[in-house]
């Protein structure tokens, strides 16, 4: 199904991979050439694609437009609109964001004796959990300890990770594994139970556990049914618009729209968990991106609104190998798997150009080098470019019938457009993947606004400021089950009685008004806007 | 499902589009002239609409954006994911993004992966007349009625098995003449499969009694501490890789 123009390149490539296999492994760089290669080519380097912060607790701190865009903005409601002293639930935990982290929240928070309402502004499981391929990572094999997974999260970060949220995660690790797999999480393992890992971009030990290449997808369809088979309360299609606040400025709920009907409601809450995922729908520089449909920004607008101060918001992940043909899916993931199974990189001239599991932020700068400075980029008839993974490699190194079996919805994606990745290579080019950074947390998942909880992809610094592979699955649960037990504890010593409303917004209102953001700039986004120009429209409750 | 702005000129000339380029189709039987090549859920958006429901991780992973269609002068009633399935000219589209289903509700950690266990929770299996119409419809081109089958013979590990690529869209549902909801009758039978039938890691236990022993907590002390000099010398200078 490769249009002629690109079979040139296919065949210099099917040409090399016997000498390739051959070759070895390519050797890691230095901490020297890593940083060169950075500075030359990875996007967060742009200085145009970033500004200081205007407004807020991050003032003077750079960060990409796209996302200044969302948090010097106008609220999308009138505060005014609402009527926080007549809330439409009254709960202990509030949990905002149906996702692996929030509904692990949930879950917990719930065994830790709160009443608990989880909301979502999509439907339960709506979120990148769902969409993670290639693995989870937890230090549970003999070769391997927590102290290796954290020199691997550090080193991977840049260093800059906060220790003791890297601390937490990687000793929470097998325990989550264990509570999955209690759960009924369908594990690769052998047929004694052993647990089959591999590696995956900048880890020192085969410790990337996964279930095929839905491994999201199988943690977010069990933890989901865990959910709904204990009947915590969910609302679905409902959207978290601002946080409530008390007279002393803690957060004490939040103020929701019904998507479905445009109804304005409040929620009081002892405590409340953010737990809304990061930023990929608002394309910064306007990359493609693998983020689901509601993945913009809002818990980071309602947070920082509240005072939360973030960190990190200057380093996106662009994820090395997104789908640059067929257009049609143009950015969607392919995961880091396929490296993690053999795969090589390879140019247009059919050769290798770095080593395939560096950590994600050099492979990407890598590629983007090979496209652009070295011209060995491959063009598609739509005129993007890209380079090779080599995947019939795959059945070469790992036997016939591997791709299939190892990566059956990559096999299913591809297949749809006539490409067998078994017997042709697949096309790839960065795209936009994750949010490195966020709201800052503590090790309980705090932040800086008090009785106000955040985790997953909605945080920040825990992986500084470049996340590996199979530590966001990870993250999520770890920190989901933290909040959720340190939100119920909370709630416990509250009575839940002090008057709420959204004083917050009156300082940063002021704020936005002294920069003169324009009044049409309004967030939280919800979702992104796909409509032809001349079609768009506000959402009908905005204003 | 989506919510629609305002409608599109349903001439091609009137909207300044004609040629090869585009095609029609019909959302809910209203006609829209969109480029060729988007796919179903571009091609709606592209018209007009902002999408509430049947829109989820635009990746073929979540079962939002399921939808069925015909095509011109056939009968036949097609079905695909509108994030992957590409428009063709004259399509008749509707998305389903909800279906009302039977879920039980059940404590894991009590149940035994019996072979009664899957019937016992959702006896209209019984009623399956083996009309394959589940399996035809099915995005993920899984043998649908195959794993009810395995299912009414009580083999958990094969219903795991050939219905892990599910992303339980529900298709399958809306056809099904028995009114079985297959989707979680599979999610029951993985869940019991990775909880009862799978073996435990065994690595994984003896790595939790040795955390509970506090036996990291030295090294971890020792690594929360240093300085990134120290750190980045260790991880440059005597981290070693595991080969593969």
């Amino acid at each position: 199904m490769y249009p002629e123009s690109m079979q040139e390149s296919i065949r210099r490539l099917n040409s090399t991979r016997e000498e390739r296999i051959k070759q070895g492994k390519i050797p890691l760089l230095d901490a020297e050439g890593k940083k060169a290669l950075l500075k030359s080519f990875h996007p967060d380097y742009i200085e145009t694609s970033m500004r200081a912060l205007a407004v807020g607790a991050n003032k003077g701190e750079r960060t990409p437009h796209e996302i200044a865009n969302v948090l010097e903005a106008w609220p999308i409601v009138d505060s005014k609109r609402f009527e926080p002293d007549k809330p439409k639930f009254s709960v202990d935990v509030l949990v905002i964001g149906g996702g692996g982290a929030g509904v692990a929240a949930a879950l917990v928070a719930q065994e830790n004796g709160a009443n608990v309402l989880l909301t979502t502004k999509l439907r339960l499981g709506d979120a990148n959990t769902m969409m993670a391929q290639g693995g989870i990572q937890a230090a549970d094999k003999e070769n391997d300890s927590p102290e290796r997974h954290y020199l691997d999260v550090l080193g991977g970060g840049h260093f800059k990770n906060t220790p003791e949220l890297a601390r937490a995660l990687v000793s929470d690790a097998p325990g989550v594994i264990a509570w999955l797999e209690e759960l009924g999480v369908m594990f690769d393992k052998t047929g004694d139970g052993t647990m089959i890992t591999i590696h995956g971009g900048g880890t020192s030990r085969k410790r990337m556990h996964a279930c095929r290449d839905y491994t999201g997808a199988e943690i977010m369809r069990t933890l989901r049914d865990e959910f709904k088979s204990r009947g915590v309360h969910a609302l679905e299609f409902c959207a978290a618009v601002e946080l409530l606040t008390d007279d002393e400025g803690a957060c004490c709920g939040a103020a929701f729209v019904n998507l479905d009907t445009d109804e304005l409601f409040t929620v009081r809450a002892k405590a409340t968990i953010l737990a809304t995922g990061g930023c990929g729908r608002l394309h910064i520089q306007e990359f493609p991106c693998t983020n689901h449909y509601g993945a913009t920004a809002d818990g980071l607008v309602l947070a920082y609104r509240a005072g939360a101060r973030l960190v990190f918001m200057d380093t996106i992940q662009y994820h090395p190998t997104g789908v640059a043909y067929p257009e049609q899916i143009v950015g969607q993931l392919i995961t880091e798997k396929v490296r993690g199974l053999g795969a090589h990189l390879v140019n247009v001239l059919g050769n290798r150009f770095i080593y395939e599991l560096e950590s994600r932020d050099i492979t990407a700068s890598a590629i983007i080098r090979e496209c652009t400075e070295r011209k060995n980029g491959v063009l598609t008839p739509t005129g993007r470019l890209g380079v090779w993974l080599d995947t019939p490699l795959i059945e070469m190194l790992k036997g016939e019938g591997a791709v299939k079996k190892n990566l059956p919805a990559m096999y299913h994606q591809f297949a749809r457009f006539g490409i067998y990745m078994d017997k042709e290579p697949i096309l790839t080019y960065p795209t936009q993947h994750y949010q490195n950074g966020g709201v800052l947390i503590n090790d309980q998942g705090e932040t800086g606004v008090k009785n106000l909880y955040a985790a997953g992809e909605v945080a920040g610094g825990i992986h500084g400021r470049n996340r590996l592979m199979g530590n966001s699955l990870l993250d999520i649960l770890v920190f989901g089950r933290r909040a959720g037990r340190s939100a119920a504890e909370k709630a416990r010593k509250l009575t839940g009685d002090k008057r709420a409303g959204f004083k917050h917004l009156i300082e940063f209102e002021a704020q936005l008004k002294s920069s003169k953001v324009p009044k049409e700039r309004r967030s939280p986004m919800l979702f992104p806007e796909y409509r032809r120009k001349e079609l768009q429209t506000p959402f009908a409750f905005a204003g | 499902m989506a919510r629609k702005g305002k409608k599109t000129e349903d001439k091609p000339e009137a909207a300044g589009l004609s040629g090869n380029n585009f095609v029609t189709i019909y959302v809910m039987g209203e006609a829209y002239q969109v480029p060729r090549d988007l796919t179903i859920m571009k091609a709606m958006e592209y018209a007009g609409y902002r999408f509430i429901r049947g829109c989820g991780c635009r990746g073929g992973f979540c079962g939002a954006c399921g939808t069925v269609y015909r095509t011109r002068d056939s009968y036949k009633l097609k079905v695909g994911l509108a994030c992957q399935t590409v428009v063709e000219d004259g399509m008749f589209l509707t998305q389903i993004p909800f279906y009302p289903a039977n879920k039980k509700d059940y404590d894991i950690r009590e149940l035994q992966a019996d072979t009664q266990v899957l019937v016992r929770f959702y006896p209209e299996l019984m009623r399956c007349i083996a009309c394959n119409s589940c399996t035809k419809i099915c995005p993920q081109d899984i043998d649908v009625m195959g794993y009810i089958q395995a299912a009414i013979r009580g083999d958990i590990a094969r219903v795991a098995d050939m219905s892990f690529d599910c992303i339980m869209c529900g298709l399958c549902a809306s056809r099904c003449p028995a009114e079985i909801v297959h989707y979680n009758v599979g999610l029951l039978a993985r869940r019991l499969y990775g909880a009862r039938i799978a073996p435990r890691a065994a690595h994984l236990a003896r790595r939790l009694e040795e955390i509970k022993a506090g036996r990291f907590e030295p090294g971890l002390d020792k690594l929360v501490r240093m300085s990134e000099a120290e750190l980045s010398r260790l991880y440059y200078q005597e981290r070693d890789i595991e080969p593969e």
